[in-house]
């Protein structure tokens, strides 16, 4: 299978906090990979550190075999990598739709277009189509500041989606959504990302989640990969289970 | 299909016809003070209309008195030194002129954001400023320049010249206001918006926010060109008043005064203005600026998206800018 995502001996330390101690680690094309364990073990900092919105302090980050160690966040997002945030980042004034459709002419470099309308026949069927996909029908004329927190992580990660990513990077996609959301919300995307075969890393503080979702689960601790193993055989691991799920 | 859609496109611009041709007909039941008061609104109109489109960013400039001065002392530098009376082409020079200043200005300032935004275009309209007053032997210093009225397409308008005037200056109006409509319903409209709201979801969507700011910086230096050069016609005296920061100032005042949900609301704001300014100083000379306050605090108050919202009370949140539906 080829390899995605590389990273080699990174390091980053926030004062005396090792949030990436010199971590390596591997994903392969097409994989689910899930991401645990406590605040400050840096889970959100390998993201940022793949994003290019940190840069490592030692190590390199290939993706497709490419380095990408300290590009911008836009040059990153160009080459394939796109990703979702704890709080979603959304544009809250234009609609669910309008979303939609400033991505998908981000995605086609047409941004600095000043002429020709936004609304475009073909782009209004493209978004609506990737809104369907996310569970998205009446709500794509709605303000997305009136949207709910489930709603809201959703657009957040169709977004990224619209970008056409070969690696999608989603930061706890069920953060601040209702227990009783949280399932439809993953079988959502989870849905979406294995019919799209799109590499997918996430972050997540929901064991349930964690077990139900991922295909391969990495465990953080102080910056390093203390455990990567399918969720089956990581949960059945009395050791794992006392220091994530916090059993005696 | 193409039929039910010109008919659509014909119904949505009538109302905007039907004003047109009103304002076509008013220079010939209004006295000729109100028509060159209105002549001098449509023009500043655009220049807080400049203002206006960068707010879609949230940034707001006190300094657009520099793109307004530009544009007015084109058409002075033009008549002076290359005895240039054409009107067509003083507007294409001075849009050429104040779109090249944006373009230079527009480097150093799309890097920056809100205070910092701010203080740096009031602090280039002052250093023009203080070069219009300088450099005397140039500018004609704290007398200004008198420019003399322009031919129209070749035509001498003699005794109607401010009737020309005002009509000139309504066509130019029409055309920015069309123009500003469509970029605003264009991509490079909308990534203003989205940069307004979530600057780091652009950048991770793969945009650049430098660039959609600097495009859009000039736009509005365009607009404020343009309307720096109209007024420079209709007034026939510039002044290096015109890049001071209190006539930055009026622009900031007057967008709040119209709001922005449109873009007819600054033309709103500014014939308002032009209106209430005349008035309040005819009736209390020296407390005109008091009037004028209060009907800031009192806007700002009970009407915080500005005149405009006494005609479009419920108009989109979304895409303020543009009257396309939700489809």
């Amino acid at each position: 299978m080829d390899v995605v995502l590389e990273a080699v001996g990174l390091a980053k330390s926030f004062g005396a906090v090792k949030a990436a101690d010199d971590l390596s680690v591997r994903i392969s094309s097409g994989q689910i990979v899930g991401i645990v364990g406590p605040n400050g073990s840096g889970k959100t900092t390998f993201l940022n550190l793949v994003t290019g919105y940190l840069s490592p302090a030692r190590g390199q980050i290939y993706y497709l075999g490419k380095e990408i160690t300290g590009l911008h966040p836009r040059q990153v997002t160009r080459l394939g990598v796109a990703r979702s945030f704890q709080v979603p980042q959304l544009y809250t004034s234009l609609t669910v739709l309008e979303n939609m459709l400033v991505a998908l002419v981000i995605r086609s470099g047409r941004q600095g277009d000043c002429w020709r309308a936004l609304r475009t026949r073909a782009r209004l069927a493209e978004a609506r189509r990737l809104l369907e996909k996310f569970g998205f029908g009446d709500e794509s004329g709605q303000v997305v500041r009136t949207l709910p927190e489930g709603g809201r992580k959703l657009l957040d990660v169709a977004l990224s989606f619209a970008l056409g990513p070969r690696l999608l990077l989603l930061d706890e996609p069920t953060s601040g959504v209702s227990a009783a959301e949280k399932f439809r919300v993953m079988d959502t995307l989870i849905g979406v990302i294995r019919e799209s075969g799109v590499t997918s890393v996430f972050v997540e503080h929901d064991m349930d989640v964690v077990q139900r979702y991922a295909e391969r689960v990495l465990v953080f601790s102080e910056g390093r990969i203390i455990a990567d193993d399918p969720p089956g055989a990581l949960f059945a691991d009395p050791i794992v289970r006392r220091y994530i799920l916090g059993e005696e | 299909m193409r039929g039910a859609q010109v008919s659509r496109t014909l119904a949505g611009a009538a109302p905007w016809l039907a004003v047109l041709l009103a304002l076509a007909i008013l220079p010939r039941l209004l006295p000729d003070w109100l028509g060159f008061l209105l002549t001098v609104a449509f023009a500043k109109a655009l220049v807080v209309l400049g203002v206006a489109v960068l707010l879609r960013s949230n940034l707001v400039s006190f300094g657009h008195g520099l793109y307004f001065a530009a544009g007015a002392y084109t058409v002075g530098f033009a008549a002076k030194w290359l005895h240039l009376r054409e009107a067509v082409l003083l507007i294409f020079g001075a849009v050429v002129v104040s779109g090249a200043l944006a373009a230079l200005l527009g480097l150093f300032l799309a890097r920056y954001r809100g205070i910092f935004f701010g203080m740096l275009t009031l602090a280039f309209s002052m250093i023009l400023y203080s070069l219009l007053l300088r450099l005397y032997w140039l500018t004609g210093g704290t007398d200004g320049m008198v420019t003399a009225p322009p031919t129209i397409l070749g035509v001498v308008p003699g005794a109607a010249a401010g009737r020309a005037h005002y009509y000139l200056t309504l066509v130019c109006l029409a055309l920015a206001l069309a123009l500003t409509r469509r970029w605003l319903g264009s991509p490079l409209g909308y990534l203003a918006s989205a940069i307004r709201d979530n600057e780091i979801r652009v950048e991770y969507m793969g945009a650049s926010v430098r660039q959609g700011i600097y495009r859009t910086y000039l736009l509005s230096g365009v607009l404020g060109g343009l309307g720096g050069c109209l007024v420079a016609f209709s007034v026939g005296h510039i002044a290096p008043e015109f890049s001071y920061w209190t006539q930055s100032g009026d622009f900031v005042f007057v967008t709040v005064l119209g709001g922005y949900a449109s873009v007819f609301a600054p033309v709103m704001g500014s014939v308002v203005f032009e209106l209430v300014r005349n008035y309040a100083y005819a009736l209390s000379p020296y407390t005109w600026q008091m009037s004028l306050g209060a009907i800031l605090l009192l806007i700002v108050l009970f009407l915080p998206r500005g005149l405009w919202s006494l005609l479009a009370p419920r108009a989109p949140v979304s895409s303020p800018w543009t009257s396309s539906s939700r489809r």
